[in-house]
């Protein structure tokens, strides 16, 4: 049974917790510690919104082991609001339906599970944006 | 009886959620029969394969922090009452509480009294923030429910439920006036360790369980708060079936208008935990400054948490910054018998 590496990304994989460069502000998804753009040490913590668009997508229909039982599903790269790409399953969507540009939106869901008698994985995926009421009336309005 | 808070408590925040898959109750009937006198519900809501009361906990508890606008590391508690735990040893409210950003100076523990769960911890909730050891506390209230195939419960276990944040009276969109407890030892429905599904006494559930506990705590409590029924705007009561709660409802003298915000167990089942827990989320969506809503759990075994809720002003500004209750009964997608076989997991391949 592996615990510990799951344990150790409990921070990004539940609250999509990156972090930010604190000499250019750029955000960084998956935390690496150091800045793409300007290379200088970047572990500030920052909590994504959550929200991003469809940039790629593909469907898997022969799943790698752990993950038959979900298949067939969609892996995409979901550009985050704040912008960083990330690769993350597609949940509440029929293959079918997925284009590119979809807004999306995080949700956190079982990313597998240890057989049996072992740890259920969570983590981030990502859905349609819900569709919601109040936003018709002000879109109305 | 009537239990009350040395500082006075309310709802600072609140948030539902009902998973996007619907089993039609006629579909059920198609596999199994029965439905000549009428299905219990139109049809029930099932969670996705990747759902499970710790996902659907972390969404609506998502929701009551959008709304309570407070930071997550201002929560003292994260309490999940349910009866259907992912782990049977280990807290749901450790993996909710990491999910939200509130841990590590936290409170965080599952409670567990069948379909009451949740407002058991509610109560509990209102002592801990009414004694001041703490400023705001998050209780939650889900269950992804299983009936056993065949099994009359069938129809209706349902899944989703709501969380709520208690804060001072002053921060509150409802605040509490007071609540009771009716409580009794009485066998209705169980589920031993190792068994996948309940058991339950068929019409035993009915009068000795259902009917007489919610009956009791509601009138006891309007009684001791000098209330009668045309007092309140709503009625939410646990929602097993949609009989149970109309027949309750209109016996304690509660028009078919005072429930129908709260009543959603024709749309999505019964929530279990969760059932009268995203009632009151429905009412809360509807409702105006001033209006008092009346909340009764049932929870076999049995017992029965009645409180009164006095909605302020701060509902109508905090009230769209989360999804609403309809926002998730509305994403609707039906599936057929043999697509929920396969959601919930009951076809045993070892
Ligand atoms: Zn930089």
């Amino acid at each position: 049974m592996r615990l510990a590496p799951h344990w150790r990304v409990r921070a990004q994989r539940l609250q999509l917790r990156g972090e930010v460069c604190q000499c250019c502000g750029e955000r960084l998804f998956p935390p690496r510690d150091v800045c793409p753009a300007c290379h200088q040490p970047a572990d500030k913590p920052f909590a994504f919104c959550g929200e991003g668009t469809v940039y790629s997508f593909s469907t898997v229909y022969e799943a790698p082991k752990g993950y038959e039982r979900f298949g067939p599903y969609t892996i995409a790269l979901v550009r985050l609001k704040e912008g960083p790409l990330v690769t993350a399953q597609l949940t509440d969507i029929d293959p079918a339906d997925v284009r590119i540009g979809l807004p999306v939106e995080m949700v956190t869901r079982v990313l597998r599970e240890e057989g049996e008698d072992g740890m259920v994985i969570y983590g981030y995926k990502f859905r349609p944006v819900l569709e919601r009421e109040a936003a018709r009336e002000e879109a109305r309005a | 009886m009537i239990m009350r808070p040395s500082r006075e408590v309310g709802i600072v925040g609140y948030g539902a959620y009902v998973p996007r898959y619907r089993l039609p109750a006629e579909e059920v009937g198609r596999i199994w029969g029965g439905g000549q006198a009428g299905y219990p519900v139109r049809e029930k809501s099932v969670p996705g394969l990747d759902e499970d009361t710790t996902t659907m906990a972390i969404e609506a508890a998502r929701n009551a922090l959008r709304r309570a606008g407070i930071a997550a590391d201002e929560l003292r508690a994260v309490w999940v009452g349910t009866e259907s735990k992912t782990y049977a040893v280990k807290p749901t409210g450790t993996i909710v509480a990491e999910a939200l950003g509130a841990t590590p100076h936290t409170q965080a523990a599952d409670w567990e009294f069948a379909c009451k769960a949740g407002t058991e911890a509610l109560q509990a909730a209102i002592g801990l923030v009414g004694s001041e050891m703490v400023r705001y506390a998050l209780i939650a209230g889900v269950d992804a429910a299983q009936g056993r195939p065949g099994d009359a419960l069938e129809f209706t276990a349902g899944a989703g439920g709501a969380a709520y944040i208690l804060g001072p009276r002053e921060e509150s969109l409802a605040y509490c006036e007071g609540s009771l407890s009716y409580v009794t030892d009485t066998p209705d429905f169980f589920r031993r360790a190792h068994e996948r599904y309940p058991s339950h006494g068929g019409r035993f559930t009915g009068e000795p369980a259902y009917f007489r506990h919610i009956e009791r705590a509601a009138t006891q409590l309007m009684q001791e708060l000098g209330r009668k029924p045309a007092d309140y705007a709503t009625c939410v009561l646990h929602q097993p079936n949609s009989k149970f709660p109309a027949r309750a409802g209109k016996a304690l003298g509660f028009t078919a208008e005072q429930l129908a915000a709260g009543m959603l167990v024709s749309d999505i089942g019964n929530c279990y935990a969760g059932s009268s827990l995203i009632g009151l989320s429905a009412a809360l969506d509807r409702a105006r400054p001033g209006d008092r809503i009346l909340l009764v759990s049932f929870g076999s075994g049995a017992g029965s948490d009645a409180f009164s809720f006095v909605v302020t002003e701060a509902i109508e500004e905090r009230r769209n910054r989360a999804p609403l209750t309809w926002d998730y009964v509305r994403r609707r997608h039906p599936i057929d018998y043999g697509t929920y076989v396969r959601y919930r997991q009951k076809l045993r391949m070892h």
